[in-house]
């Protein structure tokens, strides 16, 4: 027992222990909150197809790690472990279903180039690291992101599923590990864990936009999450998603809108159901963008009226609070961003940003200066190409004076899997319908080939092509591989993928800027779009149909063999073993001769009794029996027959 | 050209892709050297500025909004912008309605590719061209200097592609049948050398045109067998046989109705002979060269054509009908199971399998080894036997060792025989080049010059029967090759083998010299003598050809023209079939009529010798 005055002391010193720990931990917080970010953007674009894109963008900092400790207010301690652990300096994961529509969509703005993905998940990332420990690194990073993300992207883990590439890619000194799942499924299970990052998950904010099922019901879908470290900045995790979507204005209409080419008329609620109540309160700011692409631009400025939220072509449901003009380098305007301060808008007054068109409006998209597409030739499960053809879209022309030696840039990255056996010698350039040799063409060339069951191989080609060109074909052959019988994948047998390949056209640069007077104004979403945006394009997946051996055959081949080897060594064995003659001899001896088996019997009586004449001599007080034992068999089968009859009918 | 324009319009309006493609209709000639490839390789050359005599297939794709484009579903309607016939309308039309349809679907995962195919070459032409220029386009010289006149057409003539083929339909309407009470669908799968499609397709096909679209489906048949009496005979006998045995047990479910055995075996029968002459059925034919399963359907309504009421209804179940197999193979996560391509059709729903159409060929065939053993060994026997009774001493091991390798002789002979069939073969290639050729005339030069390089040949090597083989070792010989070639031959296209084997084995098995002392009486003798003779007559091609046209048509005029125009047929569509009856079953007869003149001189001659 203690004496109460003792106590009353100890419990003071923890009362006073208590407070000043609460102090600290108030400051820290205090300290984190200054330095702990989050914003949250959308940005609505109406799209020539009478779609509409919608792309979220969410930013969280966090300090460098040293500032804060182990404790965040905001940032997700999932995200800072996994930098610290890994060392990882850039990260990028995109989750995608639905493949970009270059021509439709825009083949040259920031939203192309950054944010449209391949199908599937594509993982890369830049370890600060020395390069000996980078590729186990990689595979316990694979590991940990697939049990972040429920997905299985720890199939990247095997050294035949990634590749190291140099300057086809980006940049790098060897840090870096590219890795692609062309046919991983993306659904709300991958969805949910990245909303999870968020502050506010989808409770509040922008995110409370993201209605499952108008989601995903969306022709293209891209997911991604971005993370960027470095010791001055600390973390920056930029999480985005794209989504393409029809408005569901009217139903009953849309059927029928095929048939004129009038755009259709949304608001927020009509893509995702929802309409904005309020930001996330945590978020420094929240804003929605809406932007108007060039084309419409160019029209608006054709029909003579200013391009505000309200001219003679289309009108902005809400009044803006602010507008953006994006200059290009020959100062003429191109688009302009609407912008929107959810900070205004709460429950009882929600924001439904929507644009309703006065005139049936036409436009295009800016597209990239050549449509990259790739294709398998050939048949049979021997031997085949890839060929990837250059397509002009006359962009150059507007861009580039024509003149004799000009030429374009592009860049190619390729990673094919082992089975598919490419000979880089065979590659043939097609220019116009010209054959053309290689050194013409092709200014700097990196080829990884592939090793069986170990490396992919990688190609990263710098083309060159001239600005006159029209069509450029580029092929190279290939041998179908065989697998090992655990090397097939456990699924239903589709046939295999070659992942995606990257085309991006260095002289091209589709960074967006757009001059502000207001020094306060800031916006990772803009930010992004400021970054050099050098015009990327990915090309379609590839299906190779490779032999497969129908394993159910192994199952018939064993099951047959062992009957016909049992038969075999049975009938053999018993051959082999017996003696008849000394057999007969005993069997006569113990006169048991006619306690034969009911078969041998039976077929002796088929033979007419004539099997063994000598037999029948010495033992005919036997045959009585055995014609006895005959009548009971038949007597038998006949009222079994019989009886089976009767029965039946 | 106003016809695939308006297509292209109506497709483009859908939000499809669009494009043109332009052939030049293929002139199928013989050529030994490219004899399986040369459907596939020189259609893409084409020279520049002729576009009067060129076809123009029109194709629009739809990209599946979700997919991934890996894989692509394509639709066939062949028409000819030429003279566009109403049923042709009417199936542009149905194609046009399941596209339109399937372009506002969500469900999709694979493109959808829709070819009208330009039929005024023929509807395999068309499909074969597109089908190269998708699998094997040619990139040099394939610069398009478009007339400046369609400069809207300039937009589309950049080749589009969808990723790899998972299925192809082919659909067209036909003409009207006025009997039956339901529109019926016919299906024809046979592809080029006996290739089926995946029985799978055809299931999902006849299924959904039975069950949810009361169509009636059809397969082809012969006809004549259906009404043939003799038949039915068998059908009834085999019914009443059944009818017993199920009596016995109720789950033998072996009694057929006789219509039902009687139809059965008329439609296969009419499916052995498609597969055993190795020429496709359809333009599907062209798919299955790139491994795609492909089936053509032929629909057959029972309304006059302009009747309109009649006509939607059609359009609606035979547009459910499409949407449900594309569905069906659009929802396929994977490939069609690799087993189900060997297999006889009986019925739409019913087949034989492999496993079961096996046993009687291997049957046939398997004894052929042990007979030619048998020859082998017997012939030396004797020779051996006669050997030792009439020569002793010395000279005894020296003669036994020549009597083990008088096979080679044999062999030698079989040798020429089979160079002979090679040049034969071959020599089309160049009574083909003569310019202005009937066919009869081609056909007499065809056979003056085999006859003449047979002698040529025995003048060089020396004939058999100077040689001194004995019949037995020709026939030995002779069996060994043909269970060598018959072998082969049920790789390559099962169903030829099994038809070649049911004439040719026979007739070699019963080949014995005319002269020779069999020690048999009179009557098995003649019997003999007949079936071996007319055996021979039946085994020779030009013969055989004659009595099959015979008894299909009903007409016996020797024509030796039709003989060269159907060989021409079967080497145009490069069918195997072509080379089993020159290289397995001319050289067989051959030496069937070589053992049956056989001069059996052979042990006197040696007897005389010694």
């Amino acid at each position: 027992m203690m004496p109460p005055s003792t106590a009353r002391r100890l419990c003071f010193l923890s009362l006073l222990l208590l407070l000043l720990l609460l102090a600290a931990a108030a400051s820290a917080t205090a300290d984190a909150a200054a330095a702990e970010e989050f914003t949250e953007e959308l940005l609505l674009r109406p799209l020539p197809d009478r779609k509409a894109l919608a792309h979220f963008h969410f930013r969280s900092s966090a300090p460098p790690a040293s500032a804060a400790g182990r404790h965040h207010h905001l940032f997700p301690k999932a995200i800072s472990q996994l930098v610290q652990k890994f060392h990882i300096s850039e990260l990028e994961l995109s989750f995608t279903q639905g493949r970009w529509n270059y021509e439709q969509w825009g083949g040259y703005d920031p939203m192309s180039t950054n944010n449209a993905k391949p199908p599937g998940v594509e993982l890369w990332a830049i370890f600060d690291l020395p390069l000996a420990e980078i590729d186990a690194t990689w595979k316990n990073l694979t590991h940990t992101l697939s049990g972040l993300f429920c997905a299985s992207i720890n199939f990247l883990e095997s050294s035949t599923a990634f590749s190291a590439p140099r300057w086809g890619f980006k940049l790098n000194e060897g840090n870096l590990r590219y890795g692609a799942l062309p046919r991983e499924a993306v659904c709300t299970e991958n969805l949910t864990p990245w909303l999870k990052l968020l502050p506010c998950r989808d409770k509040a904010g922008i995110a409370s936009l993201l209605y499952r099922p108008s989601v995903y019901k969306g022709y293209y879908h891209s997911q991604k999450l971005k993370l960027k470290s470095s010791q001055s900045l600390g973390i920056i995790l930029d999480q985005t998603l794209t989504v393409v979507l029809q408005p569901n204005t009217v139903s009953g209409k849309q059927l029928h809108s095929t048939g004129g080419q009038l755009q259709p008329s949304w608001s927020m609620e009509h893509l995702f159901s929802k309409k904005l109540s309020g930001k996330c309160l945590v978020s420094k700011s929240s804003r929605v963008f809406v932007e108007i692409e060039k084309g419409i631009v160019d029209n608006v400025d054709k029909a003579g009226s200013d391009v505000s939220s309200n001219n003679d072509l289309f009108v902005l449901s809400t009044a803006p609070d602010r507008s953006l003009k994006e200059l290009d380098n020959l100062e003429v305007q191109s688009s302009s961003l609407y912008e929107y301060d959810v900070n205004n808008y709460n429950s009882d007054k929600p924001l439904n940003v929507g644009i309703t068109w006065k005139l049936p409006l036409i436009w295009s998209c800016t597209r990239a200066p050549y449509h990259a597409s790739r294709f398998l030739m050939g048949s049979g499960n021997e031997r085949g190409s890839i060929a990837m053809s250059f397509l002009s879209t006359g962009l150059d022309k507007q861009l580039v004076d024509s003149s004799n030696d000009c030429s374009i840039k592009a860049v190619v990255f390729q990673v094919v899997p082992w089975y598919v056996k490419v000979y880089y010698h065979s590659l043939e350039v097609f220019i116009d319908g010209n054959s053309k040799a290689i050194s013409e063409v092709v200014d700097k060339i990196h080829v990884t080939p592939s090793e069986d069951k170990l490396l992919p191989g990688t190609m990263e080609m710098l083309l060159k092509f001239p600005c006159s060109m029209q069509l450029a074909t580029l092929t190279l052959d290939f041998d179908k591989g065989f697998l090992h019988i655990d090397e097939y994948p456990p699924d239903a047998n589709q046939g295999f993928d070659i992942p995606s390949a990257l085309v991006s056209f260095p002289e091209f640069n589709s960074s967006r800027s757009y001059p502000e007077a207001d020094p306060l104004f800031v916006s990772p979403l803009l930010e992004n779009f400021k970054e050099d945006g050098v015009v990327k394009s990915y090309t379609e997946v590839l299906l190779v149909p490779l032999t497969t051996p129908d394993f159910s055959m192994p199952y018939n081949v064993i099951t047959f063999t062992c009957t016909v080897l049992a038969l075999y060594f049975g009938s053999l064995l018993n051959a082999l073993r017996r003696r008849i003659g000394e057999e007969e001899r005993g069997l006569k001896k113990a006169g048991i001769l006619n306690k034969r088996g009911l078969i041998p019997l039976l077929i002796a009586k088929l033979r007419g009794q004539k099997v063994d004449p000598s037999e029948s001599e010495s033992t005919s007080p036997a045959s009585l029996p055995r014609s006895k034992l005959l009548l009971k068999v038949v007597f038998v089968a006949v009222v079994a027959i019989v009886f089976h009859y009767l029965s039946n009918s | 050209m106003e016809m695939s324009k308006f297509i292209v319009q109506q497709m483009k309006d859908l939000g499809a892709e669009v494009c043109y493609h332009e052939f030049l209709p293929h002139s199928k000639h013989f050529h030994p050297l490219k004899f399986f490839t040369s459907m596939t390789n020189d259609l893409a050359v084409r020279p520049n500025g002729t576009y009067s005599n060129s076809g123009t297939n029109t194709i629009g794709i739809i990209r599946a909004p979700r997919g991934d484009g890996k894989e692509a579903i394509v639709l066939v309607t062949p028409y000819n912008p030429q003279r566009v016939q109403a049923n042709e309308v009417l199936s542009l039309a149905l194609g046009f309605s399941v596209f339109s349809l399937l372009s506002r679907a969500a469900w999709l995962s694979k493109d959808i590719v829709w070819l009208s195919a330009d039929s005024q070459f023929g509807e395999y032409t068309a499909v074969s061209a597109w089908l190269n220029q998708y699998h094997n386009p040619m990139f040099v010289g394939g610069v398009k200097h478009e007339p400046d006149g369609i400069a809207e057409k300039a937009e589309f003539t950049d080749f589009k592609r969808a990723g790899t083929m998972a299925a192809a339909l082919i659909f067209k309407v036909g003409e009207t049948r006025n009997y039956g009470d339901r529109d019926s669908v016919t299906m024809y799968a046979e592809a080029s050398n006996g290739q089926m499609p995946n029985l799978d397709l055809l299931n999902v096909v006849h299924y959904l045109a039975v069950h949810r679209q009361g169509f009636r489906v059809n397969i082809e048949t012969i006809s004549s067998l259906l009404s043939s009496a003799w038949l039915r005979a068998i059908a009834e006998v085999i019914h009443t046989l059944g009818s017993i045995l199920r009596k016995i047990n109720p789950d033998w479910k072996l009694d057929i109705t006789a219509s039902d055995y009687v139809e059965g075996t008329a439609n296969l029968a009419s499916s052995i002979y498609n597969q055993a002459l190795g020429v496709p059925t359809g333009s599907h034919g062209a798919f299955r060269d790139y491994q795609v399963d492909a089936v053509s359907l032929e629909f057959s309504p029972t309304f006059y054509i302009r009747n309109e009421n009649a006509k939607s209804s059609f359009l609606v179940r035979g547009g459910r009908l499409l949407e449900g197999v594309v569905r069906s193979v659009n929802n396929l996560l994977e490939k069609f199971h690799q087993s189900f391509f060997l297999y006889f059709l009986t019925a739409p729903s019913k087949f034989i399998s492999v496993g079961v159409y096996m046993i009687p060929f291997a049957l046939l065939v398997v004894p052929l080894p042990i007979v030619a053993a048998a020859l082998a060994d017997g012939g030396r026997k004797k020779g051996k036997s006669i050997d030792a009774s009439k020569t002793k001493g010395s000279a005894d091991n020296l003669q036994t060792e020549g009597g083990s390798w008088e096979w080679l002789q044999a062999a030698r002979v079989l040798l020429v025989i089979q160079l002979w069939a090679v040049i034969v073969s071959l020599l089309p290639y160049y009574i083909s080049q003569i310019p202005d050729g009937t066919p009869i005339q081609s056909s007499v030069i065809w056979v003056v010059l085999a006859i003449l390089t047979l002698i040529v040949l025995y003048a060089m090597f020396g004939s058999p029967y100077s040689a001194g083989v004995e019949w037995k070792l020709l026939k030995a010989t002779m069996i060994t090759s043909i269970s060598i070639g018959l072998g082969l031959m049920s790789i390559i296209n099962f169903a030829t083998a099994q038809l070649g084997a049911l004439i040719v084995i026979p007739m070699c098995l019963f080949s014995r010299p005319l002269k020779a002392q069999l020690g048999l009486s009179f009557l098995p003798r003649t019997v003999l003598c007949a079936s071996n003779i007319l055996l021979a007559v039946f085994g020779f091609p030009p013969a055989a050809l004659l009595i099959m046209k015979g008894l299909s048509k009903g007409s016996w005029t020797v024509d030796l023209g039709d003989f060269w125009a159907s060989m021409e047929f079967l080497w145009e569509w490069s069918s195997a079939t072509y080379l089993y009856l020159f290289l397995v079953h001319l050289p067989c007869w051959l030496l069937c009529i070589h053992v049956l003149l056989h001069p059996c001189r052979q042990v006197g001659s040696k007897v005389k010798r010694e």
